[in-house]
């Protein structure tokens, strides 16, 4: 009798979370570089089925977009379609090596139950960091992860830091971690993998007026992961 | 070594026996008797592990293993935070007295101990610890050491939990390398102390980029067309760097 009793309530339960994931938590989102600065975060919780990327795919327009300039809203539109809980921009701005930005989120009353959270390296030409669709824990405590690095596919690695942020325009918008130089002829011309897949690292070299590339190779390098996640569950 | 909480305790239960034997002295009145000696105090219950420490590179040495045991409010470094000047000592130049001594002055830390040389890539050095069981629900285990043939990397394992481990037990980590954020990554000889620089190990200036410990950005080498480097492309490594078997032996 006891062990129907139990059995019927762990049935209930199992009903209850499925038509409402109930969760409040913190998250932390740390930069582990030692030379790359990435731009404003998106940090998502959505319906399983809803990745913002799968490696081995061709990038969405919106995807594109943050990886290739840093901007992060055609992913926050993406997402409001889908009742997403959205936080954009958490770090008011970029979050450069070894900093941290910590943000609240609640899905209480959704269906939210998968998390992920992505930004463009700079200085890079379609690098970015991607936590991909993680099932949210529910058990109160603390739980980290690791997060790499991964090409959008979508943009020659060129690494000349010219401005071009757009999509389709080539070159690297910016360099706010500085020690970068310019006159690059180009670190490369195409992208063999046109698909979202983990970043080769950039190339770079020491010559501040010329070679091939703008970007410092002792500086603007990183080996996975590049940011580590902290989710704590209240 | 096993910090000196160990004598304090023992000198506590030598004042506790002769308290108990003037007490038992006192209330004997009949006949004088023989006392027997009094048993000599139970020595503190110990449990003792064994960390092997693995090197999975294929050209950086690591210097000599600084072990840990420690609870919760002390780390041997924080990202995003500045190295103490004892992880400096490791980071630059190999050394891990100065981070073990910071560390036994430390009231969160249980026990340290030392590797007795330097670990070539592929080789294995099982190293023991041993700390008092009454701390063994708190403990958490640390692993540090530096690839020698770089500016300021470290390696190592950070607050492993050793509380439920039985006696047999064994649990493997592997590590990622880090940089101590204390010297810039210029891979010059001069700055190399391991065998690929023979250079200088530690120095107090600060140069890096930032003060600050954040993941290791990898060597450039020459043949990465960095012609200044000290450094070829043997000494190329990617995460992870380390491997520790840990394995409560006692």
């Amino acid at each position: 009798m006891k062990k129907h009793l139990l059995g019927l309530t762990a049935l209930i339960s199992m009903a209850a979370g499925t038509t409402a994931h109930a969760t409040d938590f913190d998250v932390t989102i740390t930069n582990l570089t030692h030379g790359i600065t990435f731009t404003p975060f998106i940090a998502t919780a959505h319906p399983a089925g809803n990745n913002l990327f799968t490696t081995g795919q061709a990038a969405s327009t919106s995807l594109q977009a943050m990886a290739e300039g840093g901007d992060i809203s055609g992913l926050v539109a993406d997402m409001d379609l889908l009742s997403a809980t959205t936080v954009a921009n958490p770090a008011g701005g970029l979050l450069g090596p070894a900093s941290s930005t910590t943000f609240n989120m609640n899905t209480d009353g959704t269906s939210n139950d998968r998390l992920s959270i992505v930004a463009m390296l700079l200085p890079t030409n379609d690098g970015f960091a991607g936590l991909n669709a993680i099932a949210i824990p529910t058990e109160a405590g603390t739980y980290r992860y690791s997060v790499n690095a991964y090409d959008a596919g979508t943009e020659a690695n060129d690494e000349i830091i010219n401005g071009g942020g757009a999509p389709g325009a080539p070159g690297i918008p910016g360099n706010p971690s500085g020690g970068g130089g310019t006159g690059g002829t180009g670190a490369a011309t195409t992208d063999l993998n046109t698909s979202v897949h983990i970043h080769r690292g950039n190339i770079g070299d020491t010559d501040v007026n010329g070679g091939i590339s703008d970007v410092d190779n002792r500086v603007h390098r990183w080996l996975n992961p590049v940011v580590r996640v902290t989710i704590t569950v209240n | 070594m096993m910090k000196n909480l160990q004598t304090h305790k023992h000198a506590a239960l030598g004042i506790l026996g002769a308290l108990l034997l003037s007490a038992c002295s006192n209330s004997d009145s009949v006949s004088p008797v023989v006392e027997p000696p009094a048993p000599p105090p139970p020595p503190p219950t110990t449990v003792a592990f064994q960390a092997t420490v693995s090197d999975l590179t294929n050209g950086q040495p690591f210097s000599p293993t600084a072990i840990i045991v420690h609870q919760t409010g002390y780390s041997v470094f924080t990202i995003g935070a500045p190295a103490t000047v004892g992880l400096e000592n490791l980071a630059e130049g190999g050394a891990n007295n100065n981070l073990i001594a910071e560390a036994n002055l430390d009231a969160n830390v249980f026990a340290t101990a030392s590797g007795v040389g330097p670990i070539p890539p592929g080789g294995n050095e099982a190293i023991s610890f041993a700390f008092f069981e009454s701390d063994l629900a708190n403990a958490l285990l640390s692993v540090s050491t530096m690839l020698v043939n770089t500016n300021d990397a470290i390696t190592g394992v950070n607050g492993v939990s050793l509380a439920d481990m039985a006696i047999g037990d064994i649990v493997t980590m592997r590590g990622v390398a880090y940089d101590a954020g204390t010297e810039a990554n210029t891979e010059l000889a001069g700055h190399i102390p391991g065998p690929a620089g023979g250079g200088e190990g530690f120095n107090a200036d600060r140069d890096d980029r930032m003060d600050a410990v954040t993941m290791h950005p990898g060597v450039v080498t020459t043949e990465d067309g960095l012609v200044t480097s000290a450094l070829n492309g043997q000494h190329k490594f990617d995460n992870p760097v380390i491997q520790v078997r840990i394995e409560r032996t006692e």
